[in-house]
């Protein structure tokens, strides 16, 4: 470990005249590049928040033209009036856009970026050049993705979950065509994008720590990332061999996903597989999906909230110990989103088993959350409101999944409205909070400013009380039955009276888009004319704190920080202050925590 | 109920601008623009993370009140009450930790709000604390587990028998079909590529070597006698589709290729469904609703809508094209003897080829 401190060390002494471009665009640098994540992913999410604005005025108002949907949908809404295949297409691209561009490469892709080099306490990355052509495969599967927005036919409209046969067959949906073959084309290149981020995480983090900086001194930033780091290397590859097999059943007339097909009077040659194989496939990615998008936020949480309470986090242990059982348990669950698929039964016993077990470990983070809020001295900026936030849409969403995991109980409420409840809150609406908070936290250390407080605390408000708003009443209209994805609730009478909650949902959802305005506002503005930042505005214990506000390649000018203690010495009692950083040496006497 | 619905959320909207401008008012008076907290915004932000709490709390009464009828509609099937136990339990129990658990999290937000000169405890473990909050749930989790497998096998479980109906359920984009499989209790073989037979009259691609598949009835209205159980064979001619039939606490995918399975008994019939006070309000509701439609649609010179009668529904629950939102077939369940009279009115498959 020294000697790769040391290595990297002379690396950075000597160095060559940057340009324009390798500053700001072609950039090795994991600061740069940090940012460059997060840029790029806040626009994919201004797109896909838009989406879905869109998609709740048409559920509200199923039968109501909007001039909106004409101006942005084009020939897609004539005189207003949203086509069922674009519905269709906005749900599937919201879907994508923010489970993948927004919450897996904006989240991780920032806050990994930024974090694990200046927490462990490394000049860099363990490979520059591989990160830059992390970010780069990034930016170009998102403008494949925006440019399947653009295609005749309309973009993918098979869900975000692009089960075939309907992904598969032009036939099945005019969505099916081109902008099926450039969304396979651009999640390809995503997830290749993706692996060679995670491998360059977890060889950093291995590898180049400082001195001092054991495992078990790791910040839980640092291990959430690590743990979700290993998750995507063990589970993306899946999803790409069911990409590539798709792409061979679309173009090349393999039979890998299809079987016995009659469509638009004809007869298929297709014989022989099965639709089933490709959700076994997709899912295997697609529930530890949920933990990559959502171990980050926690970690990020963990760090924030610790900080603020001027506390330690409460339970260490536990929660490493807890990250890694979710970490395993998330690849033995993803049956459960397949209980009446036509599996079988037995099967879905087994599912149900795993599944629940997860409850076990997220039970324990919220619990040492909760303590370490517990006699705190709270300092309630707006990262720290929207940390406790993220704990509470993930006490509310996690307990539905007890529901959705019991195989039993899922047969009446799979697919439906109280599904999406679910999800949104458990790993929608925590991982946006934990993104947040990681901006408003972090927004000092990647920009050498402040952002705005009082801006920050109007979106915390008016985001937490609307995101209950939406989700919450979304559970009973799909407890009434409603399928999601249905383009309107009013073809036939039996729903009609869901039409009054689909409106309050929808007003909610109106009113948090616009609180995001504020965020938009108070991000850029505050990039070029916040305030400027102490060194640790926060009073924070871990070591990127300790590398002065203005950036420079290598981190630290001269020797790297040697740490000494844990992260997480807050108002520890024999201190002056009510914090100790990481490289402080232990005072005379002075014991280090058993932790 | 509409005016109620915008009035709140007005009430609502107007609470927050206030609070809104009141926190502007606060910032104003100092002017510092940065993200670090000091007592006022500690205190204030504390004092709303308790307000919030309430705010939890009355969404979720407001919801029960407001939406309560819509949970769920009234089972119609014998394993329809298990069901409805397991999932009474689990709420139970989820509600018992939400409203637990929340209230620690934002009192304690609240409680512990940052002040000047205050010292927060240091305090990083507790093995026994934490023992009892992963035993606890251990425990809890346990027991549901156990209970849902127990309900699980017992609701999968699909033994073939005389006593039986069997029916097949046939998807395409984008409606639903029935098969039934005649006298002889067997439903002949089919497969898509006899679809073309009999110039397209071969509605599910019955194999017409098989002569089993004579005898089979293809129908477009699923009709079910009470209190006989019903074994559903599951086909899909194009894409996934999935066949839900909520009042029945029914599902399962239809998968090309493949036969998949479900059976339940129904214990209710439609007519009695229709006297069950909590469908006679929802269909008043609606037809409130349509009314209302109706005086518009007579007002710009278009037909009135029909009054909504109660019919058990099957819907498609799995995104399977344009119009995947319109793919349902009715579900008429009545007496036996209602039943084989219906039955005997249909064509069998040899009847329609010939």
């Amino acid at each position: 470990m020294s000697t790769a401190a040391a290595h990297t060390e002379e690396d950075h002494g000597h160095h060559h005249k940057e340009t324009f471009v390798t500053k700001y665009i072609f950039s090795q640098d994991h600061k740069m590049i940090s940012k460059q994540y997060l840029i790029t992913g806040l626009f994919m999410g201004i797109i896909g928040i838009a989406m879905s604005l869109l998609f709740r005025l048409q559920l509200a108002w199923p039968e109501q033209p909007f001039g909106i949907f004409e101006v942005l949908l084009g020939k897609w809404a004539p005189d207003g009036v949203m086509d069922p295949n674009v519905y269709l297409a906005l749900v599937t691209i919201h879907g994508t856009i923010m489970v993948f561009f927004v919450l897996t490469a904006g989240l991780s892709g920032t806050f990994s970026n930024l974090l694990i080099p200046l927490q462990i306490g490394a000049r860099d990355m363990a490979s520059g050049l591989l990160n830059m052509i992390s970010f780069w495969l990034f930016f170009l599967s998102s403008v494949i993705m925006v440019l399947s927005l653009f295609v005749e036919a309309g973009p993918a409209a098979a869900g975000w979950t692009i089960y075939p046969p309907l992904s598969a067959l032009p036939q099945a949906q005019p969505g099916s065509g081109t902008g099926m073959t450039l969304w396979l084309v651009s999640m390809a290149i995503f997830i290749a994008s993706s692996l060679l981020g995670s491998l360059n995480y977890i060889v950093t983090v291995i590898n180049l720590r400082t001195k001092g900086m054991s495992m078990t001194r790791l910040p839980l930033t640092i291990w959430a990332f690590f743990v979700t780091a290993i998750i995507g290397v063990v589970s993306f590859p899946v999803l790409l061999s069911a990409a590539l097999l798709l792409i061979m059943d679309r173009s090349f007339g393999t039979s890998f996903f299809l079987s016995d097909i009659f469509i638009q009077g004809e007869v298929l040659h297709y014989q022989g597989g099965s639709p089933v194989l490709y959700e076994h496939l997709f899912w295997f990615l697609g529930h530890p999906e949920v933990y990559i998008v959502l171990l980050p936020a926690l970690g990020i949480t963990s760090e924030i909230i610790a900080t603020n309470a001027r506390k330690p986090i409460f339970g260490y242990r536990a929660m490493v110990a807890s990250i890694l059982a979710i970490a395993f348990l998330s690849t033995i669950v993803w049956g459960h989103h397949m209980f009446i698929s036509g599996m079988n039964p037995f099967l879905g016993s087994v599912f149900t088993f795993t599944t629940l077990l997860i409850a076990i470990p997220s039970a324990v983070k919220a619990f040492n959350y909760i303590t370490t809020l517990w006699k705190g001295n709270l300092q309630l900026n707006p990262a720290m409101l929207f940390s406790i936030g993220l704990v509470s849409t993930f006490i509310t969403g996690g307990l539905t999944g007890i529901i959705l995991g019991d195989s039993t109980l899922d047969i009446n409420v799979h697919d439906t409205y109280f599904v999406v409840a679910h999800f949104h809150l458990v790993m929608g609406i925590s991982a946006l909070y934990g993104l947040f908070a990681g901006v408003y936290h972090w927004f000092p250390k990647m920009f050498g400013r402040m952002m705005n407080k009082n801006l920050g605390y109007v979106h915390f408000w008016v985001t937490a009380v609307c995101a209950y708003g939406v989700f919450f009443p979304m559970h009973f209209i799909g407890m009434a039955g409603l399928p999601r994805r249905y383009y309107t609730n009013t073809a036939f009478p039996y729903f009609d009276d869901l039409a009054d909650i689909n409106v309050l949902i929808t007003v909610f959802a109106l009113v948090a888009g616009a609180a995001q305005l504020v965020f938009l506002y108070n991000f850029i503005h505050s990039m070029f004319y916040g305030k400027e930042t102490v060194q640790n505005p926060w009073r924070s214990n871990t070591l990127e704190w300790t590398a002065p506000v203005e950036h420079m390649h290598g981190n630290w000018p001269g020797e790297i920080p040697h740490v000494h203690r844990w992260a997480y010495d807050y108002s520890k009692p024999g201190q002056d202050d009510d914090f100790v950083p990481q490289h402080i040496p232990l005072k005379k006497g002075e014991e280090e925590l058993q932790h | 109920m509409n005016l109620f619905l915008i009035l709140s959320v007005l009430v609502l909207i107007a609470i927050s601008l206030w609070q809104i401008t009141k926190i502007f008012e606060l910032s104003q008076a100092k002017k510092i623009n940065t993200q670090v907290a000091d007592d006022e915004d500690n205190n204030l932000n504390g004092k709303l993370m308790f307000v919030f709490l309430i705010f939890i709390y009355g969404i979720t009464i407001f919801s029960f009140w407001a939406y309560g009828d819509v949970l769920l509609p009234d089972a119609a099937s014998e394993h329809g009450s298990d069901y409805d136990n397991l999932m009474w339990i689990s709420f139970a129990i989820i509600f018992f930790v939400q409203t637990i658990t929340q209230a620690l999290l934002h009192y304690f937000s609240y409680k512990y709000r940052g002040a000047k000169g205050k010292k927060a405890l240091f305090y990083a473990d507790n093995d026994k604390l934490e023992m009892l909050w992963t035993i606890i749930p251990v425990i809890t989790l346990a027991g549901l587990i156990l209970y849902g497998l127990y309900t699980w096998t017992d609701i999968m479980t699909v033994e073939e028998n005389d006593e039986a109906l069997v029916v097949e359920l046939y998807a395409q984009q984008f409606n639903w079909k029935a098969r039934y499989a005649g006298e002889d209790g067997v439903l002949g073989d089919a497969n898509v590529r006899f679809l073309q037979d009999f110039d397209g009259k071969n509605l599910v691609g019955i194999d017409a070597t098989d002569p089993n598949g004579f005898d089979d009835v293809v129908v477009q209205e699923l009709h079910l006698p009470v209190g006989r159980e019903v074994i559903f064979k599951m086909r899909s001619q194009d894409v996934l589709h999935s066949a839900y039939m909520p009042h029945f606490r029914a599902q399962m995918n239809c998968v090309p290729g493949m036969i998949t399975e479900f059976a339940f008994t129904p214990n209710i019939t439609s007519e009695e469904m229709r006297q069950d006070p909590e469908v006679v309000a929802k269909v008043k509701k609606i037809n409130k609703i349509r009314a209302e439609k109706s005086k518009e649609l007579v007002a710009s010179g278009d037909v009135a809508l029909d009054p909504y009668e109660f019919d058990f529904l099957l819907l498609c629950n799995k995104i399977c094209g344009a119009s995947h939102y319109n793919m349902q077939m009715k579900i008429i369940v009545e007496t036996e003897k209602e039943f084989e009279n219906w039955m005997s009115s249909q064509q069998t498959f040899a009847e329609v080829i010939q």
